[in-house]
């Protein structure tokens, strides 16, 4: 089989991505993971369920979000166009509500009363709250404590539209913690409520029902380009937590050869420092939350705490179809610094009046290292997955006040 | 014969119902877990599962997370409870199941433990969250050196995932009472006897049932219908409450003889 066919038959009937991804979960999990698969099946199906969609993401979410010409950063690194997908502007601030209203959906067709999910930056919290709302869903949040405190503004919102926030204080008191209490809530709950997972993790069908909800961006973005320059980009950038937003935008790309793609993984304080997300620098394959994947982990296959300057990258973790990806060397993945992606905040804030997420401020960060060596003609696009209203406080500590991030 | 095959074999004769009490090992340290095995074996206990600690124990409740913790603590890995395994061996012949999550195994090597698990006297492993269609190599491997591979059936498990899990569970068939993660509950579940005679309507195997039960009473009432009881957040919630006391062997000791008394005199 040649590549193309190997990257768009995945994932196989076991939910496999080459050797990763797959169930590996508590037996009480694994006959509702297999309801959801047929449900998602049957409303992939259902025309009726796409017109809803469709419609929500029109109206509701306010899609398709512009594909910008950053022109004044173009003009600062003096080397190839940059693109910006504006998933910024989408409702709710980032491409997390793609996800989040497609699986509210599918959720209420399923008869489910109560949806649950975790969040690190919060963003994904406010998406899913933002879908309960919308369709009079009982919903329950999952947030590390340290999470809590750095994005204190998003947990007012998540308040604000009805959820309740339940603060996870166990293990490092991030991401991978509040996706552990979600699980067990899950574990407890699943003949009433079904778990919004934020990213394209966890055991299938998840990571493929998530790429699926976020493929919306790479569609908009392949059709936005081919409008504006009349050819297919050089390079895509985004940032890889979990990986839902790369493989948002890359996935309608992956069988243009020509369209080279990179993954911009938290680099926190360097990854010789230990205090890093960087799962691909220096992450061994082993099993979390349900996939096979690289993973963050001692040699007795304890995960290792993580760190980054930014909530939503902060886990050890990453999306099987990443992973797979990797495997190919069909997309490249790399990592910003702490300090790297504060600059790039900075940076676009400044030069295009955008302020992005800290999380998209690491695709910024990368963008600025390789663009200025790239042709003026050459054509990126970068994904701004989410906008930084939300981090402001946070980074102003870092930027404002001299300190340093990670101590 | 294997250890835990054994002893089931051996109680099914006697009409007798199996005491398998769960402790995590290196909680509080991992010469107290020697004790404490030794001191389960003469409460009666039939099994003892050790569990092996992670650092994210997503089926577990809060209870046996912080034992959990504790023993993380103490640097506690797979490659030490198996090493544990093999030294308590010189002192005791009571059955080891292993209770661990996934990555563990997988860090550690499913050939190479298989071998060394063998090899230090484990009977058998429980991997709570690898399902029979993930087990593959892992089941061969254990097949290979006489580890029973213990799976698990659930509240939400249908008939066809039962057919296949009897078929893949060695030793014994663990029925997890609850949907819900561990953790000691009021009572036990009104559809536990008619899942547990469901479950034995595929298979022949004993079938033994945990998460959940706590008193000596839903012992009792669980030993009526199951081959065997498996407590686990009980016990070690008195670890966790007596960790810093003398006294924590002998109050260890004395719930699990009261919990064996109700399992063997129904």
């Amino acid at each position: 089989m040649t590549n193309d066919n190997l990257m768009t038959h995945c994932p196989d009937v076991r939910g496999r991505y080459g050797p990763f991804g797959g169930r590996y979960v508590p037996e009480t999990l694994m006959h509702p993971l297999e309801e959801l698969e047929q449900a998602y099946r049957a409303a992939q199906n259902d025309p009726e369920f796409q017109r809803t969609l469709e419609r929500l993401l029109g109206e509701y979410v306010g899609r398709p979000t512009p594909l910008y010409l950053a022109g004044r950063l173009t003009e600062h690194l003096g080397g190839a166009k940059i693109y910006f997908k504006r998933e910024d502007l989408a409702h709710t601030g980032a491409h997390k509500i793609n996800n989040a209203l497609g699986q509210a959906l599918l959720a209420k067709r399923m008869g489910k009363t109560r949806i649950i999910a975790e969040t690190g930056a919060g963003q994904h919290g406010v998406a899913t709250a933002t879908a309960a709302a919308l369709l009079g869903l009982e919903c329950v949040i999952y947030m590390g404590s340290e999470d809590m405190a750095r994005q204190r503004l998003n947990v007012f919102r998540m308040r604000l539209l009805g959820a309740e926030v339940r603060e996870v204080s166990s293990g490092t008191q991030t991401l991978k913690d509040a996706i552990n209490e979600a699980m067990r809530d899950w574990v407890t709950s699943v003949r009433t409520t079904h778990y919004v997972l934020g990213t394209v993790e966890g055991p299938h069908p998840f990571p493929e029902i998530c790429r699926d909800f976020q493929r919306v961006i790479g569609r908009e973005a392949r059709k936005q380009i081919l409008e504006r320059e009349n050819r297919l980009p050089d390079l895509l950038v985004a940032c890889v937590g979990g990986g839902s937003n790369a493989i948002g935008l890359f996935y309608e790309f992956l069988k243009d050869e020509q369209v080279k793609m990179v993954g911009v993984e938290a680099g926190g304080l360097g990854p010789e420092s230990g205090k890093h997300a960087a799962r691909f620098a220096t992450g061994i394959v082993g099993m979390l939350h349900g996939a096979m994947s690289y993973i963050l982990q001692d040699a007795n296959g304890q995960i290792l705490g993580t760190h980054s300057v930014s909530a939503g990258l902060d886990y050890p973790g990453v999306g099987p179809e990443h992973a797979y990806l990797k495997m190919l060397g069909r997309v490249e993945y790399t990592y910003a610094t702490d300090r790297e992606a504060l600059d790039a905040f900075q940076l676009v804030s400044r030069l295009e009046g955008i302020i992005p997420a800290l999380e998209s401020a690491h695709a910024v960060a990368y963008a600025c290292k390789v663009v200025p060596k790239m042709d003026q003609e050459a054509v990126v696009i970068l994904n701004m997955s989410g906008r930084g209203d939300k981090d402001v406080q946070h980074a102003a500590r870092f930027i404002l006040e001299g300190q340093e991030p990670g101590i | 014969m294997n250890r835990i095959c054994a002893r089931l074999e051996k109680l099914s004769q006697k009409s007798q119902k199996a005491f398998i009490p769960f402790i995590v090992a290196g909680d509080p340290d991992l010469d107290k877990t020697e004790q404490l095995v030794l001191e389960l074996e003469r409460a009666g206990a039939d099994c003892i599962e050790l569990g092996v600690p992670f650092s994210d124990p997503i089926a577990d409740g809060i209870v046996i997370q912080e034992a959990a913790q504790r023993a993380l603590a103490q640097g506690v890995s797979l490659r030490d409870v198996v090493s544990f395994v093999k030294k308590v061996r010189t002192k005791t012949q009571v059955p080891l199941l292993l209770f661990t999550y996934f990555n563990p195994v997988l860090a550690y090597g499913m050939d190479t433990l298989a071998r060394d698990a063998a090899r230090a006297g484990v009977d058998g492993i429980l991997c709570v969250d690898l399902p029979p269609e993930e087990a593959g190599d892992y089941k061969k491997y254990m097949d290979e050196h006489n580890i029973v591979t213990v799976f698990l059936v659930a509240p939400t498990s249908p008939d066809e995932r039962i057919a296949l899990i009897a078929k893949q569970s060695t030793g014994f068939i663990y029925y997890v009472s609850r949907t819900g993660v561990t953790g000691v509950r009021n009572q036990v579940e009104q559809s536990v006897p008619a899942m547990v005679q469901k479950i034995k309507a595929f298979s022949n195997k004993p079938v033994c049932v945990g998460f959940g039960v706590s008193t000596p009473e839903q012992a009792q009432q669980v030993a009526g219908y199951a081959d065997g009881v498996i407590v686990g957040s009980a016990i070690v919630k008195i670890i966790g409450d007596y960790q810093n006391s003398p006294y924590l062997i002998k109050v260890v000791g004395d719930l699990a003889r009261s919990l064996a008394r109700a399992i063997k005199n129904p």
